[in-house]
């Protein structure tokens, strides 16, 4: 218990929950701002400043109460589907989040940058998704056929990267970057082609994922959470494995840590590279599984959502770590869900997500920025003055 | 020198694909129209029998990969020149090839090409200020945006067209001060700053959008644009005139600034130094440069260029402010600036290329060519893949860019 606690107020994790709750407020300000009563109520501040202060209060709150209930345990529903479906809901938009945000921390730990994970979803969604709609198979070997479909392309897609930087020193981010739109373009253009697009459609969309393709929905058919979620739980102790008890974990972790190291110890660096980017490809694609074969039931331009940016944002925010990131996928997933009601209900757009979530990774990224809003010393470095004083 | 075999071999491959079109090519001509309606002495159109052009073609593509192998022989590089007029000439065939039996509208082509490649332009030229002085920027996508969304509501409440152009310089010296600010005092990973402040730009402004601006359109997403200047004389050259001198504020402007960042760079001291620092900031700190200073003053001015390519989207294209409407022009700058190797001009003609295959994409739209739409705009990233993997000669960018730079 002790340890639990202290691991809660040790500095670092002190910062992430700030930086967090620093996010918040500044959203709720700006939700305040754009708040129609508000701006009405502003325009008599100094009359009545306990109606602006009012505005203000029922704003915020309004919005994140509705995310609240969006996201957690819908109070106001009138039977207990409406009541639990938010929680699943967050659970549902946290499995491909965490799974994408695992194979960009893999990335991050071996030193890489991976900003591609939206042409790796896509490319394993578009995998699983052929796999799914064209091929007959019995159910018991569909879906698993359909899943490693999607691995191997995403694999290939990931990897292919990792090769360019072997072979030809071709910078990551770059080539990361590009390959996202090229990706996207090149599913839009397959969702017109016979190939891939559902006969007598007029929009690029494909056919219904096969029944026997489809990852179970375990709660019944009005909740979209299915076995893709328990996958990706089964993904973030996997990767805990690889990369704290495998020889090849302790190879990214050296090439993360030393490249030139990682050489003199006789590690294959370019190898290394590829495998690093297949694993993280692997592991974005895995998303893309479980939106095309689980959340969703067709392939369509939009199956990779703003998934690649939350993945980079949950990797950081969960430090790498394959129960941070956990953590953190849940967090944004919840965040997600809960935006669909706070945009319905409270018509505050969407977007705010987006907001929060870039100020979150901001903040956590310069920790001395959340100390000084919060004024909150430096231990570190009063404890090293102090050392240099005494020497 | 160690021989490298890369140019030649790609120059093979495009050889071998030309003799395939050459071949295949179908009987009959493409007409090349050259007129806008502007020019005092008409242009006469070109009908080009598409066989013949072809094996024409093909014949100094040969010729051009004979010459480059001869050279990787002696251990000499292809120059960028015969480069740049082997891709050029490979073009000339595709594109008659394309509109066999059409006419190609080339003046007007061009023209909407420039009129894409102003806001690449603009963002390249912000992306080669912050990398010359050794702050990797990822956020042109952001500042471009900032820019679009200040000026259109600049200009729509204040009318004033000069106003929207200077909210857009500040919107996206703004934008560029948070990434130095991260990237400069909080020695953030400039990579992870960049993604994320784009993100930010995007909430930011579809928020607004969708709260404020939205709710009254007349008087919020409603601003004057810039009318199209004609210069005397110059605008009434065949081709040339329409295409560079019948134009709007913005794009005269563009002109400018590529010729100022160009010579601030490489022809005055403040460049030498900002190059100084991009390139070994502990040296420029030792003579007395002030290195932070440096980095703050080039990325925000680089900044302000790129807003104000934000604001020819709203003030000199559409007329008014959409979501995400810049839709990856920061990321297609961000690789004319890599295409041209960190040299503004360079960067200036990747852009207008990147520009003329969007483009040409419309073009070939209306034609109702059945060449996919997408493959040409996948062109400005997969050429980029192309240029970092090295196989168009060495890039490298400034020894600096991506590192923070610690005081001591």
């Amino acid at each position: 218990m002790n340890k639990v606690v202290k691991q809660i107020f040790n500095p670092s994790s002190l910062v992430t929950v700030l930086a967090v709750l620093a996010s918040f407020l500044i959203g709720g300000l700006l939700i305040a701002f754009a708040n129609e009563n508000v701006q009405a109520t502003a325009g008599y501040l100094f009359a009545r400043p306990a109606d602006f202060l009012y505005a203000v209060w029922n704003a915020i709150f309004g919005a994140y109460d509705a995310l609240f209930r969006g996201s957690i345990f819908n109070y106001k529903a009138l039977d207990t589907v409406g009541m639990i479906k938010p929680l699943t809901e967050t659970l549902t938009y946290a499995t491909p989040i965490t799974l994408a945000g695992l194979g960009m921390a893999v990335a991050f730990r071996s030193g890489l940058f991976n900003i591609g994970g939206t042409g790796q979803i896509i490319f394993g969604a578009m995998g699983a998704a052929w796999v799914g709609f064209s091929l007959d198979l019995p159910a018991i070997i569909h879906l698993p056929v359909a899943v490693l479909a999607g691995i191997l392309a995403s694999a290939f897609f990931g990897g292919f990267v990792g090769f360019l930087k072997a072979a030809t020193g071709a910078n990551e981010v770059i080539v990361t970057i590009m390959m996202n739109y090229i990706a996207g373009l090149l599913l839009f253009w397959i969702l017109t082609t016979p190939l891939f697009q559902a006969p007598n459609a007029t929009n690029p969309i494909s056919p219904e994922i096969a029944q026997s393709a489809k990852y179970w929905r375990f709660m019944g058919d009005e909740y979209r959470i299915n076995a893709a979620f328990f996958v990706m739980l089964a993904m973030v102790a996997t990767v805990w494995w690889l990369l704290n008890r495998s020889s090849i974990g302790f190879q990214f972790r050296a090439l993360g840590h030393n490249p030139n190291a990682a050489k003199v110890a006789g590690i294959n660096i370019g190898l290394t590279y590829v495998l690093v980017m297949a694993v993280s490809g692997a592991l974005a694609g895995l998303a893309g599984t479980a939106q095309v074969l689980g959340a969703e039931k067709y392939l369509t331009p939009s199956v990779a959502a703003s998934f690649g940016f939350d993945a980079i944002t949950v990797a950081l925010l969960g430090r790498s770590k394959p129960l941070g990131v956990l953590a953190a996928g849940v967090l944004f997933g919840a965040l997600r869900a809960g935006a669909v009601i706070m945009q319905a209900n409270q018509k505050v757009p969407i977007d705010i997500v987006l907001i929060v979530q870039s100020l979150v990774v901001l903040f956590i990224a310069a920790p001395p920025l959340v100390r000084f809003m919060f004024r909150i010393p430096d231990v570190a470095k009063r404890q090293a003055q102090k050392n240099q004083v005494a020497a | 020198m160690k021989r490298s075999i890369k140019t030649p071999v790609g120059f093979s491959v495009i050889a071998a694909l030309s003799l395939w079109l050459a071949v295949s090519a179908p009987e009959g001509t493409t007409l090349f129209s050259f007129n806008a309606g502007k020019e005092l002495l008409a242009v006469p159109d070109l009908y080009i029998p598409v066989a013949g052009a072809s094996w024409l073609i093909f014949a100094l593509l040969l010729a051009a990969t004979a010459g480059s192998w001869l050279l990787a022989l002696k251990r000499k590089k292809t120059p960028l020149w015969l480069t740049a007029l082997f891709a050029f000439a490979f073009v000339q065939q595709v594109l008659v090839l394309l509109f066999v039996g059409e006419m190609f509208p080339v003046t007007t082509t061009l023209q909407g090409s420039l009129a894409l490649a102003v806001p690449l332009i603009f963002g390249s030229l912000a992306g080669v200020l912050s990398e010359r002085v050794g702050v990797v920027n990822i956020a042109i996508e952001g500042q471009l945006l900032a820019g679009a969304f200040a000026s259109a509501m600049v200009t729509s409440i204040t009318h004033s067209l000069t106003l929207g152009l200077l909210a857009a310089a500040i919107a996206g010296s703004l934008i560029a001060g948070v990434l130095a600010v991260f990237s400069i005092k909080y020695v953030v990973d400039q990579i992870i700053v960049g993604v994320v402040v784009n993100v930010l730009v995007i909430g930011l402004t579809s928020f607004l959008y969708s709260t404020v601006m939205t709710r009254d359109l007349v008087a919020l997403n409603q601003p004057e644009r810039f009318a199209q200047i004609d210069l005397p004389f110059l605008s009434q050259i065949p081709i040339i005139g329409p295409l560079l001198f019948s134009q709007t504020l913005i794009v005269y402007l563009m002109y400018v600034a590529v010729a100022a960042v160009y010579i601030a760079l490489f022809k005055t001291r403040w460049g030498l130094r900002v190059r100084a620092v991009g390139e070994y900031p502990k040296a420029a700190d030792t003579v007395g440069i002030k290195v932070y200073r440096t980095r703050y003053m080039s990325v925000m001015l680089g900044g302000a260029l790129a807003g104000i390519g934000g604001a020819f989207f709203t003030l000199g294209a559409v007329g008014s402010f959409s979501k995400e409407m810049t839709a990856g022009a920061g990321y297609i700058a961000l690789a004319a600036l890599i295409f041209g190797r960190w040299n503004p001009i360079l960067a200036t003609l990747a852009a207008l290329m990147f520009g003329f295959a969007q483009n040409l994409q419309s073009v070939l739209s209306i034609i109702g060519s059945d060449v996919p739409s997408q493959f040409l705009l996948m062109l400005p990233y997969a050429l980029t893949v192309v240029a970092v993997a090295g196989l168009v000669g060495k890039v490298t960018g400034p020894a600096a860019t991506g590192k923070p730079y610690i005081k001591s």
